[in-house]
């Protein structure tokens, strides 16, 4: 690695271009929609900056507060459950034989490489109530012969907390383990090989040798699968009913029907504050280790 | 004669201690959640053949509904807008992202640890903010909606770019990391000045991470569904928003016709990044 | 004998799924308990593996292993009642010394108040009092082999094995640590099983050494017998230097024997050696072995016919290369029969070392009983 003076030509080059574009295009448009947070409306097409916490107090409201902690709930719970289903998985790719490995990584990530309006519409075909999980229920219940007595009522599955979490955890299953494979693969085997050899259960060797070792990586994992559920819209919109209303369909709204753009920056930052301070707990948690060595 | 990774006896019989792989329980979870992960799509092509409007129950074999979706014209046109705010997303992208990792790879400079958080933001974002600062910015700007085709998707490629380009500097990135400086240190010996370095020597080696990135691109374009949805204009038809608005309101085989047919090009895509670069293109997208 | 064997490895062999040849051929031995035993061998000759089958973390392809009479098929590695120390030493980096050594403590359920007591006894042991609250990332490497060792001694197994334990040390500290794993193996009197590519560490810790040549044994004997009466050209040119020449077994009686050589000329054993007469054998004559004269005086030949016939036991040369080592000098000897000879002669005075040098001419000769007949 050289100093930028010594080939500036070279380093204006090759820096410039896309410091340019990030700034003319991301970093001031975020910076537009943070001071918008801070307006409000004049007249039916302009916004007027007046410097107002209005809309973050309307962010606080009750209404708006609780959709704000049920869609960090929800996400919660995906996270969870990808982080459950999602570690033996990682754990079976690392362990597998070299000739399989490069296979269950692509058998993982092809779901992730589908476009995600098609995974999500593909689940509708499954949970609606005459969708693939309900005409199998109906079908054993016709088998096993209490048909005679109490006719099926199909699951409402669809429309419902329980689908947005299902879609959510389809979706995002893939960002899971692909960090914890990747934190799992670099483990020096012989510390599982030595937990073992001192009387160590498998069990007791996971939880207390490889999890640990294995946490920035397993952190990354959590990160990366807690943001885009926060925020995700289109999951929730085709999945969920009218009370699983998600923060990303309020923002929506406020830019698209109710025109209600300082509100809808107020509350779109409030999602980033959150990510941030994700990202943060994250880069503090790894200088803070390092420090201790 | 190299020793075996712990691990791998790959004898059948007893499993050892470390084969993990090898035990039922965990081919069952990784079974199941396989089973979790394909199911749905594999019915949902399964059914594009179905010959009943309802789609629920098989009817019969047909490709008439394939015949439907590739003469839909509102469909096409989307198909075809969105393919195209693809490719030049990816064209930009690439030279975008590819810059940036050279400059990030080869200079020290003060303010780089800002930089490098900044690159990573757009990755991080939730996509919901970019599409509302997208939407924000263009409209304070006052971004012209009525320029002729393909200017009109000029608000939505500008928007892909941004959010695709760090993912290219990522695997761009990865992959300059394995590069031997002394290569270039040879070339300039023989008499190269350091853009004929660049141009003959380390543009070579960039090209699988360019090959990677330039996929990756692709289908986190095509793929996006909110930030165009935000940033598209009243009059531009884009694939993702007419897929939306079909899928609302039904389920129809044709929505089933045209989502077999764009998970076939995503696997051709993707065999063609396996061909390319193996499973490094895969791993590397995070 | 074998009652006292603490491991059994009876007719073990593994064959690694799309290998030609098996890691390990059949190997059976026996090791006895509180012996210092060693697998010595260079890489591939699967030392290592079978080492790996005793701990459990391989499984062998067909074959039993015994420990303490036991058979330990299906005995996962945690239940077995041994322990191991790992070449990378997989000290548990998030883990304090201490906590580190009293790791298979607590799994056992031992109280608090001992496992306290266990773990300041074990690390006095290895000498590493003082340091249970460093955390690993704070150690030498050769401070971390100890907390390795004090982690398993600890458990009080009943064999301890250890895979090329001094290989990552460099040359001074390998030296010291040699003498402390013997001493430490004397002084808790539990069986030791190493694993080593090095013959200097195999010939100066152990007991017993098996030499392993790609998955056989190609001997197990003491080191002096290894060293001194090797079984075959593998083990005479692995452990330690040798000049090996090919000849022809001319007599063989019980108390003498002749081999007649076209690089070295007559050998002449004063003892018998069981082979057919005429066939073909290999004799092997270690470098410290051979005397080298000034030629002229005929003190070569007078030497070698002190316990030898005329003529045998004795041949001429020029320096054509050497070595100077300090404490012995090397020859590199250009036989008049066009073979090459090495031999090493101690200096035993300040001055040895200037008696010869380069194309200087010389007579050589061995006493009757330095070569050794090999067989294969």
């Amino acid at each position: 690695m050289q100093s930028w003076r010594s080939a500036r030509g070279l380093f204006a080059g090759t820096g410039l271009p896309p410091a340019a574009w990030l700034l003319a295009f991301f970093i001031i448009p975020l910076s537009l929609v943070w001071l918008m947070s801070f307006g409000e409306n004049s007249g039916v097409a302009a916004i007027r900056l007046t410097g107002t916490w209005a809309n973050y107090a309307r962010a606080l409201d009750p209404l708006y507060f609780t959709i704000l902690l049920k869609s960090l709930w929800i996400a919660a719970l995906t996270t969870l459950a990808c982080l459950v289903l999602g570690f033996p998985v990682a754990l079976a790719i690392t362990f597998a034989q070299p000739k399989t490995r490069p296979l269950l990584l692509l058998a993982i990530m092809l779901p992730f490489w589908t476009n995600l309006l098609i995974r999500t519409y593909a689940l509708i075909a499954v949970l609606r109530t005459k969708g693939y999980i309900n005409l199998s229920l109906a079908w054993l219940w016709g088998l096993s012969g209490l048909a005679h007595a109490h006719p099926f009522v199909p699951l409402n599955l669809l429309y419902t907390n329980f689908a947005v979490i299902l879609g959510l955890v389809f979706v995002n299953l893939p960002f899971m383990v692909l960090p914890l494979y990747a934190a799992l693969d670099k483990l020096d085997r012989s510390l599982i090989e030595a937990s073992l050899d001192l009387g160590a259960g498998h069990f007791r060797t996971l939880m207390v040798i490889v999890a640990p070792l294995a946490m920035p990586g397993i952190i990354s994992g959590i990160i990366i699968t807690f943001v885009p559920a926060l925020g995700a819209y289109l999951t929730p919109d085709l999945l969920g009913g009218t009370d699983s209303q998600l923060i990303a369909s309020v923002i929506e709204r406020q830019f698209k029907r109710a025109n209600d753009w300082p509100f809808g920056a107020a509350l779109s930052f409030m999602l980033m504050y959150i990510t941030f301070i994700a990202i943060a707990a994250q880069s503090w948690r790894g200088r803070w280790r390092g420090k201790r060595a | 004669m190299a020793r075996p990774l712990a691990g791998q006896t790959g004898v059948t019989g007893a499993i050892a201690p470390l084969e993990y792989t090898r035990r039922a329980w965990l081919r069952l979870w990784v079974g199941l959640v396989l089973a979790f992960l394909y199911a749905p799509i594999l019915t949902l092509v399964a059914f594009s053949f179905n010959d009943s409007k309802r789609n629920i129950v098989w009817r019969g074999f047909t490709l008439k509904y394939y015949g439907q979706a590739l003469h839909d014209e509102g469909l096409m046109q989307a198909l075809g807008n969105s393919l195209t705010i693809a490719a030049l997303a990816t064209v930009f992208s690439l030279i975008l992202g590819a810059l940036s990792a050279l400059a990030l790879w080869r200079f020290r400079f003060p303010g780089k640890a800002l930089a490098e958080g900044t690159m990573s933001l757009p990755i991080v974002v939730p996509e919901i903010c970019m599409g509302v600062a997208m939407l924000s910015f263009f409209a304070a700007v006052g971004w012209p909606t009525d320029l002729p085709w393909p200017l009109s998707l000029s608000a939505i490629v500008i928007a892909h770019i941004t959010f695709c380009f760090p993912f290219v500097t990522m695997v761009v990135r990865a992959r300059l990391a394995s590069f031997n400086r002394e290569q270039e240190e040879a070339a300039k010996d023989l008499g190269a000045s350091e853009w004929r370095a660049l141009v003959d020597v380390i543009i070579p080696h960039m090209r699988p991470g360019l090959v990677a990135g330039a996929l990756l691109a692709f289908t986190l374009s095509l793929d996006d569904f909110i930030i165009t949805f935000f940033t598209a204009g009243p009059n531009t038809n884009t694939f993702p928003v007419k897929i939306y608005s079909m899928v609302r309101f039904s389920v129809t085989p044709e929505v089933n016709a045209i989502s077999a047919l764009v998970i076939l090009l995503t696997i051709c895509l993707t065999a063609v990044a396996m061909k390319v670069q193996g499973e490094a293109a895969l791993s590397a997208a995070h | 004998m074998a009652d006292s064997a603490i491991i059994s490895v009876r007719n073990v062999s593994k064959v690694y799924s799309g290998a030609t040849t098996p890691a390990v051929d059949d190997v059976s031995l026996d090791i006895m308990a509180g012996e210092f035993f060693v697998l010595l061998g260079p890489s591939g000759c699967g030392k290592t593996t079978l080492l790996r089958m005793i701990a459990g973390f391989e499984l062998p392809s067909a074959g039993q292993i015994l420990i303490d009479g036991k058979d330990m098929a299906g005995v996962p590695p945690n239940k077995r009642p041994v322990n191991m120390v790992f070449q990378s030493y997989a000290v548990f980096p998030h883990m304090s010394v201490a906590k580190n050594v009293g790791y298979g403590l607590r799994i056992t359920g031992v109280p608090a108040a001992d496992i306290a007591a266990r773990v300041e006894e074990a690390l006095a042991l290895v000498k590493l009092d003082g340091l249970a609250a460093r955390m690993p990332d704070q150690l030498s490497g050769g401070q971390r082999q100890r907390v390795a060792l004090a982690r398993s001694l600890v458990m009080r197994p009943k064999v301890l094995l250890l895979d090329e334990p001094l290989s990552a040390l460099d040359a001074k500290l390998r030296a010291a640590m040699q003498f402390e794993l013997a001493a430490l193996q004397e002084k808790v009197g539990i069986t030791f099983v190493t694993v080593t590519h090095d013959q200097d560490e195999a010939l100066s810790m152990a007991c017993r050494v098996a030499v392993m040549e790609r998955g056989n044994v190609a001997q197990l004997a003491a080191p002096s017998d290894l060293y001194e009466f090797p079984a075959n050209r593998f083990v005479a040119d692995f452990v330690g230097s040798v000049n090996i020449f090919e000849g022809r077994l001319t007599l063989d009686e019980p108390d003498r024997a002749e081999v007649e050589c076209p690089g070295l000329g007559k050998v002449w054993l004063n003892h018998g050696v069981t082979g057919a007469h005429g066939s073909q054998v290999w004799v092997a004559l270690r470098p410290e072995k051979i005397y080298l004269h000034v030629p002229g005086e005929g003190r070569a030949a007078k030497a070698a016919a002190e316990d030898a016939p005329a003529g045998c036991n004795t041949a001429r040369g020029v320096i054509k290369g050497m070595s100077y080592l300090g404490d012995i000098t090397l020859y590199d000897i250009h036989l008049e029969s066009g073979a090459r000879l090495r031999v090493s002669r101690p200096n035993l005075s300040r001055h040895a070392q200037q008696a010869f040098t380069w194309e200087d001419k010389v007579s050589l000769h061995w006493r009757a009983d330095s070569p050794v007949v090999l067989l294969s």
